[in-house]
Order: structure tokens, then sequence, then C-alpha cells
């Protein structure tokens, strides 16, 4: 198997895959029903908190920090975990992580393992390759679950099934569960039931339990898990063993930093002001949960994208999905298009870095996923600045394959526009560039490679004037 | 693995300066009834008491709840058990998984609440017993002391050790994954109903 995961292999280019999702009318009202709502009601939960700005600011700032010092900061979690009774593992890339993972398991005696919602799991392809050593994994959040009895692809972060509806679920239920009554309705009471009443045996019987995490605290050795079913809890109290596998850009350096991220994260995410559950945990506690406690620390192209001193900004990230929620191209093409583990606009940075030399054809048409307006910066808790990386990236992907194209040019011209804001805010002024190819508020043409895109589709042409123009005239 | 990111780090990004000028701590008037109407707003019940009060709230709530067996971590304080019912004390962790799984309900107390955010924090500190206790039974009553309400998140985080297991609540069990209805209760308790002790 390719060394790294990230993407499905073969899934089209995504200009492809956006054809075919925007024919799927059904999937596109899911999908806009979903991100209105969602975008709706994080605005009300963001606006509560007379202090987002300096949130988002230290939220930048911390992880900046973490990223500056990694290895420190991954050596002191380490001893820290170690300490109170935990065992800590270095994995280089998928394949090491699952091969650790799949030896625990059959250490502790297991054919099954009972998972929490983990997008580094889903990264490394940790599923598939427990199935290939006689180890099947079961999803327990409803989502994870709803995904994987469809024998599906999720397309959201937060809601891996939002391009289903209820009738769809009640008819995966009906055929993939053995148990669920007859006379289901679609009511998603019900539904939710169902799930309960299937999952509960395999959460009271399980022997070893995996999960992703959200932080870990250097300092302490503290590791924490925000959800909000209790199908969490039930992973991280109930069985013997517990594997979490962790990004290693995932440390914080102490308590106290939990305090802007457990205040940023609900809200950009689930748009509340807590979700109903964190669970947080340090190595073992004798006589309350597991008895063994394994962390495992996945590089996976990480390291290479610390490397990229624009695209290392990636790695603040914290899987909040806010930027999926503005993105315009998401919210017509879906999750699956971007044939990745991650969608969205972070998705159309975060996996063409993750992959490094491995990136792929389909892979490398991800950062035109995009219209460059801007929108997923402004929401970005930990503010990323995903369009300044996208024009990086399509830079990159233009000179590799062909140094003097006039697309090289003017990719590379962009890109330098982009790197210095007054410079962008000339280039804007300047040409309008979006605008200037739009009739009517709609892009209908855009040179290649936005070509592919819009031949299919008719862009909304960016606002007349562009957030940074906002920003400064509002801010400035 | 730390030698890919040292060779990675190789341009030397500067330490960074965090600017921590967010607010630490927050006014709030009543800092009880923003609680109370926080975690109202995730539709649990919440009832506000005086301490003499608080057995008989205890009392009213099981019976109208109907519940007969409760789950009890070993240190609960003997006022709260109220008579009519079954207790099941944890001794050393004697309450085995399928015993919680059909029991009642659970009765603890927290270690923090967060006034602004509607969440109980537990820790297994006193009153609160292991983990699973609030967990696998399908009602949880909580009872909250003024002392222990703060404000804000990072007021609340200060008075934590993060090294203990914790468990942050706000409001019942739920999901959003259908379509993005609410549905309270998956796997957690389904019921989460909260007693604030006022003065103290
Ligand atoms: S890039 Fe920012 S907005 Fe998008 S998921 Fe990550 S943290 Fe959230």
């Amino acid at each position: 198997m390719a060394g790294r995961g990230v993407t499905w292999l073969g899934t089209p280019t995504f200009p492809k895959a956006a054809r075919t999702a925007l024919a799927d009318t059904q999937l596109r009202t899911n999908l806009r029903n979903a991100t209105t709502t969602i975008r709706g009601k994080r605005a009300g939960a963001v606006a509560e908190l007379p202090d987002w700005e300096p949130l988002r600011l230290a939220g930048e700032a911390i992880k900046d920090e973490v990223l500056a010092d990694l290895g420190t900061y991954l050596e002191r979690l380490e001893a820290a975990v170690t300490a109170r009774g935990g065992v800590v593992h270095w994995a280089r890339d998928a394949v090491e992580a699952n091969e650790i993972v799949l030896r625990l398991t059959r250490e502790a005696g297991a054919d099954e393992v009972v998972k929490i919602k983990s997008m580094a799991t889903a990264e490394i392809g940790l599923n598939e390759a427990l199935a290939e050593g006689g180890v099947q994994a079961v999803e327990t959040d409803l989502a994870e679950l709803i995904v994987q009895l469809g024998e599906d692809r999720p397309s959201h972060i937060l809601v891996p099934a939002i391009h289903r509806n209820r009738s769809e679920i009640r008819e995966i239920f009906r055929r993939e569960m053995p148990d669920v009554p007859e006379d289901i309705t679609d009511e998603p009471r019900e539904l939710a039931e169902a799930a309960r009443r299937h999952l509960r045996q395999k959460f009271l019987t399980a022997k070893v339990a995996v999960s992703g995490a959200n932080f870990a605290v250097a300092d302490s050795g503290s590791v924490v898990v925000v959800e909000s079913e209790g199908n969490g809890r039930m992973c991280l109290t109930l069985p013997e063993t517990l594997i979490t596998v962790m990004g290693i850009e995932k440390v914080v350096p102490t308590w106290s930093d939990l305090e802007v991220f457990l205040q940023l994260l609900p809200r950009s995410s689930t748009a509340e002001r807590m979700n109903p559950y964190t669970s947080v945990w340090t190595g073992v506690t004798p006589g309350d949960g597991p008895k063994n406690f394994h962390l495992i620390l996945l590089d996976n192209g990480r390291t290479d994208t610390l490397a990229d001193t624009v695209g290392r900004q990636a790695l603040r990230c914290i899987r909040c999905s806010a930027c999926l929620n503005v993105c315009p191209v998401y919210e017509r093409t879906g999750g699956a298009a971007y044939g990745s583990v991650y969608p969205g606009p972070i998705g159309a940075i975060l996996t063409p870095q993750l992959l490094g030399e491995d990136v792929d054809k389909q892979a490398r048409s991800l950062p035109y996923a995009s219209s460059l307006c801007g929108a997923c910066f402004e929401v970005c808790p930990v503010r990323i600045d995903i369009p300044e990386v996208l024009v990086h990236l399509r830079a990159e992907a233009v000179q590799a394959k062909n140094k003097t194209s006039p697309e090289a040019v003017a990719m590379a011209a962009l890109a330098w526009a982009m790197g210095d804001a007054r410079r962008w805010a000339a280039a804007q002024k300047a040409a309008g560039i979006g605008r200037l190819l739009s009739r009517g508020g709609r892009i209908t043409s855009l040179p290649w490679p936005g070509s592919k895109w819009t031949s299919s589709r008719d862009l909304p042409a960016p606002p007349k004037e562009t957030f940074r123009a906002w920003w400064r005239r509002t801010r400035g | 693995m730390l030698g890919r990111i040292r060779a990675a780090l190789a341009d030397r990004p500067g330490p960074v300066t965090v600017p921590r000028d967010y607010d630490r701590t927050r006014e709030a008037a009543d800092p009880l009834a923003l609680l109370a109407e926080r975690i109202e707003d995730y539709r649990a019940v919440v009832h506000r008491v005086d301490a003499a009060g608080l057995p008989g709230r205890i009392a009213t709530s099981l019976a109208a709840r109907g519940a007969r067996r409760m789950a009890a971590p070993v240190d609960l304080p003997t006022s709260w058990l109220a008579p009519e019912v079954t207790w099941r004390p944890d001794t050393d962790q004697s309450l085995t998984i399928d015993e919680l799984d059909g029991i009642d309900g659970v009765l603890t107390g927290c270690a923090v609440a967060v006034a602004e955010t509607g969440t109980l924090v537990l820790d297994a500190g006193e009153a609160q017993g292991r983990r699973v206790l609030t967990l696998l039974p399908d009602y949880h009553l909580c009872v909250v002391r003024a002392d222990q309400v703060a404000v804000s998140l990072p007021e609340a985080l200060a008075r934590l050790d993060g090294t203990r297991p914790l468990t942050f609540v706000s409001g019942p069990s739920a999901t959003s994954d259908i379509e993005l209805n609410r549905v309270e209760g998956v796997h957690g308790p389904r019921t989460l109903e909260v007693v604030i002790v006022t003065g103290g």
C-alpha cells in the first residue's frame, strides 16, 4: 500500500469528482441545508464571546510556538505520559502506526476494537489494515457508523454523514443492522436509539479501544478528547487497553493553554458553547479506566509539512471544520469529491502536503478546489491563511510541471503578490482578478487549470471587496 | 523522528510570544443564575435550593423519576441518601459494568462548574467516584455547590488538576448527526438533572 494513506486510492481528480457530485441534486440539497445551518449557528456562538479575536491570536501563537520547537514538546509529552504509566510509541508513517496498533491489539488477545471517530486513524487507513490482520474495527460515532454500514465515504470532518438524510439512514440501518426493529421510522430519535442498542454490547465487552486525540499537554501528559455522544467516554473508560493515535502537531505546551482551545474549538465546530463531553486522562489511573494506555505519535508527512515555511501553518489546524461550512466550492461538491480524509479548504492544503513526494495527480488537483474568496481564513479559529497556502501550493505544482509555462509565471506572480498584504491589496485593486472574468456575478470561465472546474459549474464571483480589504477597512 | 523535526525547522523559526490579552476572568451579576440558564439551554433540568432544602430536593427528584436503585460514590454525604431509595455504593469498585448498565441512575457531586458554558467538571474526587459511574446509568443527578462555580472556562481550568481523570459534562449525551437534529441520549446518560445549592 502507499506509505501514507491520506487519499483514497483510485479516486478521480477533483474536477472530475466534482462534476459527478454536482449532478447529484440530493447530495447538494443535503449539504447546502447543513452548511447554511451550521454557518449561522457558529456566527452566533462566536459573537457571544467578547474576546474572540484575542483568543484566535493566542491560539495561533500557541500553535506556532509548539511548531517552532516541536521536538522539545514531544519529548516532554513522552516523559510525562511515561511517568504516569503510559507507553509512548513513535510512528514515522501509516504502515508503522498500523503495525503498532495491530500488535498491541493481538497482545491484548482481541479480534475486535471499538473506535471513537479519529481523523488520524482514517488518515492511516487503520480499519483496512486491521481487517487484513484479522481484527475488526467498529466505528462507534453515529455518523461514522452510518458511513461504515453504508460502505460509504465520510463527507465532512465533523458530521461525516451530512450527505445522508434520515430516510437514507433508515434504509442503511434496516439493511445492515440485524437487530433493528422492523417498523423503525425515520425519526432521528428512533434511529439514534437503534444505534445505541446496536453498540451497547460492544462497549460492554470490548477489550481494546482506539481513539484519536484533540490535544495533548506536554507538561502534564494529559490527553484530551472532545465529543458529544458518550461513545468516546465508553471507549476511553471501559476497555482494558486504550490505544490513542495522535498527529505530532496536536501537542500544546501547558495545561492552561487548553483554556484557549477549549473555547475556540466547540464554538467553531458545533457552534455550541461547549460540546456535551470532554474527557481528559493522563497515563493510567488505578481503579479508574483502562489498565494499559498506549500513545502513538504519528508523523506521516507532518515533518515534511513542517519543513515548508509557508505551508507549515496548516499544522495549526484543530479540525473544527468551520472552513468547510463557509466554502462555496465545498458546499456544492461535498467532501467525497476531495478524495481525501481531509476535505474542504483545509483538506486542499493539508492533503498534498502530507503526501509529500508521494503526491499523485489527484492530490495535486486539490489546491485548485477553491475560489480564493478568503472566507475560510476569516472563520479559522487559529488563523490559518488557507488562500495563501493554496496559491503557494499551486505555484509549486505548476513549477513541478513546467518551469516556464504561462501558468507558472502567473502562479508565481500570484504567490508573490499574496505573500505580502500590501502587495496583495495593490494587485487586487489593479486587476480585480476574479471579477474580470465574471459575467453577472458568476465566473463562467477561468484559465487552466481553473477551467477544468468552471467547465462543469459556474462559480460565484469573489466579492467586490476582498476579505483583506474589508478587514483593513473595518479593523485597520 | 526527532532528527526529521530538527531538519524541518532548519529555518530556525524564532520563539513566539503568545499574546494573552483574552479574558481570563469575567464578571457575572449572578453566576448561579447564569449557570442554571446555560445548563437549561442544553435541555437539562435544573433546580436551585439552599443547603437545608437539598435532601428534600434529591428525594423529590428521585421519586419523580421513579428511581429506586441508585449507584453512589462511596463518599456521598449521608444526608443525600434519600431513605426511599436503595443505594448501591461503589465500595472498592464493586459495581460491575452489568450492574451499572441496569441501574436506575447515579447521584454525584462535582469538582467545578463553568457558569458561562453550563459545564460540570467531575475529577473523580469527593462525592464523584470513578468515571464509569456517570457513564452507564441512563440518569445522572448532579449536585453543585455555590463555591464550586467559576464564571469563565479559564477560571475553571485553573482550579483543576490536569493529571486527574476529568470529565466535562455540558448537558446530556447528544448527537446532531442526522440532518443536524439534536437528539438527546445516544450512549451517555439521556437525562441530566442538576441541583445548584445556593449559599455554600
Ligand atoms: S483550517 Fe481552521 S477552520 Fe479549517 S478545520 Fe482547521 S482549524 Fe478549523
